[in-house]
């Protein structure tokens, strides 16, 4: 559903994403994780179609996101980390928005707009604007606006900060049934207990170039990890550890950790 | 490495244009100023007077743009800023908050104004032969001037967010609009430039020197400045009179005490209420709010496209307060055109109200550019935060270019035809330059919004949500040197031969075809050049947009 061949991002001398190639198949949930500045983002921004790969091309369901990049975002969700939201519209408003930009209208469009609003219990905040909401809210806001057109692909950065354990429980069991009916997630995240959870394959992805990939099993065998949990793994493949010794150390020493 | 070299080329480049622009802009508003106060000086017995009452216009006019342009800006310094969560939290004492964030206030407001007053003040300085003790004063009389604006503009805001809550912009905005509405009547009321415009009214030469002898109002603090610069000049009668100067800057350190003491009242509890913004909208609970009927025939991208940009456009304090400062240079622009001293002499008629009907065209094209600076050049930097919402849905950006076109350059097109048409039937222009002048206005309002709309996708700045900021950085100056070379190209493409058809109309001869060829190439010469105007900076933004 989602194909990858060569991407690569420059910006200008620096190369943040090195040639890439990727397949994460329908109704698979993929998650893509790494340390800050690993080029996560630009390869996540790359898929939604807000950033051009410098070479390489990216499938969405077959369309090619800069030959038919129309055809290709018709069916994408995209939930970015940090978005910025119109302020001065209501809740209602921006999903009403967001399904004129996908050129949905009419009942049907306001109806499912409404059963989102519902699902994330922003139905008594609906008509007020978007300025007041709290952090949690917007992102709610935000996760709804990416369903609102029915998408067949989510991709999804960072999707649980800000949400109150409720609202991260919601999350998960969203994705799980959209995976389940068939839909496909490619998920960005930090919280790797979240990763672990939910996610059939998992790539490591470190200074632009994926470490590991495949299942939670093949990522312990390529780490020599044992029985290790994802976080281990992770730093070690991060190369990282020095991060565990550094915590093991404060501790010792009585500090604030 | 290389990309820092670039940015710094960059920013040299900006420097060094901006460097330019201003030296040009100086030297233009230094020699206009020079120019006419040396008539003056010239002028025995009433020159001083005239130079004097010049002044105090010139400061009564800024001290009302002064206290508008405080209102707005102490709205955002001391209560909307994104930094003030921090600083209140902070252990700081209020007074150093206040003075802070008055000084801000000041800068952030007065620049413009200090800018324009630098040449005047030096031309006045050089005409009447002011050294040390002239700039001293200058410098002592003009910081009080701003700080005067800058206090009451504060105080203000501080009464109003504890009436509302400061993101109830429209209240807010309706009591601004009030004030600015009522400065513009008093602004008229003690200007009365019918007197200075039509001295023919008077008994004679000594009644029309008393007239303008008599201060503005004594208690207005432009009256003292005035006074209080020239008492810096060997100026009869004015030299040496300190008492301006004291009265200014005292009046000035007493309004700072008494505006601290009311921050040091008021302000915490003003900024507690300024986070209570939670706003309802749309109550009414209708399906389909009225804006959407209204663009109801439009695809459905296109129509939320346009009521989400209606939508925000209203909702935002910093864009639409503005309007209400374009209503007071609308309102003196016709007035100006009314109060023109046509039709007092015996033979001026038809060709000079034909010829001043065609000025007016650069005057209005003037204003639409600056209009567009404010309004037009902004809408792709207010969307940048959000573009990764409208990058990642399907919409084809040209749709989103037509958009913002269309929605800028609507309301612009009615003004400038309005206007036009208005000032046209005041001065009672012939059929021929009111077609000619309604058609150009047309094609330069299409042209310049296109200019306005390109320029700020070319230069876009996405770190700033205030759309007053965004048009006036190096893209925005940019814009309207652009903006300004083109109308003056169109002027003269088109003013020698509407002159040469003119001339002939009014003395009853014939139009050669020479001339009428002359006409038409003008014409068509003119239009060239708006097309390109308009079509360039379209393709322009929308490449700048798709490359992003």
């Amino acid at each position: 559903m989602i194909r990858l061949e060569g991407v690569t991002k420059q910006y200008g001398g620096f190369t943040a994403v090195h040639p890439l190639d990727l397949h994460v198949r329908r109704g698979e949930m993929f998650g893509f994780l790494g340390p800050n500045g690993a080029g996560k983002t630009t390869t996540i921004r790359m898929i939604a179609g807000v950033l051009r790969p410098t070479a390489g091309r990216i499938l969405i369901g077959g369309y090619d996101t800069v030959a038919e990049p129309v055809n290709a975002k018709q069916i994408v969700g995209y939930i970015p980390d940090r978005p910025t939201l119109y302020e001065k519209l209501t809740g209602a408003e921006f999903l009403r928005f967001v399904s004129g930009l996908w050129g949905r209208d009419g009942d049907a469009a306001a109806k499912r707009a409404d059963e989102l609003l519902d699902l994330f219990e922003l139905t008594a905040w609906k008509d007020t604007l978007i300025e007041s909401y709290s952090h949690g809210m917007r992102q709610k806001l935000l996760i709804s606006s990416a369903l609102v057109h029915s998408p067949d692909v989510i991709v999804v950065d960072e999707p649980m900060v800000g949400l109150d354990p409720k609202g991260a429980r919601l999350i998960k069991e969203l994705l799980r049934a959209f995976t389940a009916a068939g839909g496909t997630v490619f998920l960005s995240t930090h919280t790797l207990e979240v990763a672990e959870a939910l996610c059939d394959r998992i790539a490591i992805f470190y200074q632009g170039r994926i470490r590991a990939m495949g299942s939670m099993d093949d990522l312990r065998n390529e780490a020599e990890a044992g029985t290790a949990g994802l976080e281990d793994i992770f730093l070690k493949l991060t190369r990282s550890e020095d991060v565990v010794e550094l915590v093991a150390a404060l501790r010792a020493s009585g500090g604030v950790v | 490495m290389a990309r820092r070299r670039a940015r710094e080329a960059a920013s040299l480049s900006r420097v060094l244009v901006l460097g330019f622009a201003g030296i040009v802009f100086w030297g233009l508003m230094f020699g206009i100023m020079f120019r006419m106060l040396s008539y003056f000086e010239a002028a025995e017995g009433i020159g001083d007077v005239l130079a004097v009452k010049l002044l105090s216009l010139i400061f009564l006019a800024f001290l009302s743009i002064l206290l508008l342009s405080n209102i707005i800006t102490s709205l955002t310094s001391f209560f909307l800023g994104r930094d003030l969560e921090l600083l209140v939290a902070a252990p700081i004492d209020s007074v150093r908050v206040y003075g802070a964030r008055l000084l801000e206030t000041i800068v952030q407001s007065s620049w413009m104004v200090v800018l324009v007053l630098v040449p005047v003040l030096s031309a006045y300085g050089l005409t009447y032969g002011g050294s040390w003790p002239y700039i001293i004063t200058v410098l002592i009389t003009v910081l009080s001037y701003l700080v005067l604006p800058a206090v009451a503009g504060a105080a203000i805001t501080l009464l109003l967010v504890n009436i509302f809550p400061a993101r109830r912009a429209r209240d807010l905005l309706a009591l601004l609009a009030l004030f600015g509405a009522a400065g513009l009547v008093v602004l008229f009321r003690l200007l009365r430039p019918e007197q200075i415009v039509r001295p023919e009214g008077f008994r004679d030469l000594v009644d029309f020197v008393a007239a303008l002898e008599t201060p503005g109002s004594v208690w207005l603090p432009s009256e003292w400045a005035a006074r209080a610069v020239l008492s810096g000049l060997p100026i009869e009668h004015l030299n040496g009179d300190r008492f301006p100067l004291l009265l200014l800057a005292s009046t000035a350190a007493a309004f700072v005490v008494l505006g601290c003491i009311l921050h040091t009242r008021m302000y915490a509890q003003g900024f507690s209420r300024a986070q209570e913004g939670a706003e309802l909208r749309d109550r009414t609970g209708r399906r389909t709010p009225l804006i959407e009927h209204v663009f109801g025939k439009l695809p459905i991208t296109t129509r939320s496209l346009v009521a989400k940009d209606v939508r925000t456009f209203f909702r935002d304090t910093t864009q639409w307060s503005q309007l209400i400062l374009l209503a007071v240079l609308v309102v003196i622009y016709i007035y100006n055109i009314k109060v023109l001293p046509l039709r007092t002499g015996e033979d001026v008629g038809f060709f000079l109200i034909n010829v001043v009907s065609f000025l007016n065209l650069g005057l209005a094209g003037f204003v639409l550019a600056a209009i567009s600076a404010r309004f037009l050049f902004p809408a792709v930097s207010l969307e940048g935060r959000t573009l990764w919402l409208l990058r990642s849905s399907p919409l084809d950006l040209r749709a989103l270019v037509w958009c913002k076109y269309w929605v800028g350059v609507t309301p612009l097109l009615l003004l400038a035809v309005s206007l036009t048409v208005g000032t046209n039937l005041i001065l009672c222009v012939g059929t021929f330059m009111m077609i000619l002048s309604v058609t150009t206005i047309t094609v330069m309002t299409f042209a310049i919004g296109a200019l306005a709309l390109g320029f700020g996708a070319l230069f876009p700045r996405y770190e700033t949500d205030n759309a007053a900021d965004i048009s006036t950085g190096f893209g925005g100056l940019t814009f309207m040197m652009t903006a300004v070379g083109y109308l003056a190209c169109v002027i003269v493409l088109q003013a020698w031969p509407v002159y040469s058809v003119l001339r002939a109309r009014a003395e009853g001869a014939a139009i050669t075809p020479a001339q009428i060829t002359s006409l038409a190439v003008g014409l068509g010469l003119a239009a060239a050049l708006s097309a390109a105007a308009a079509v360039i900076p379209l393709r322009a933004a929308l490449v700048r947009l798709n490359g992003a």
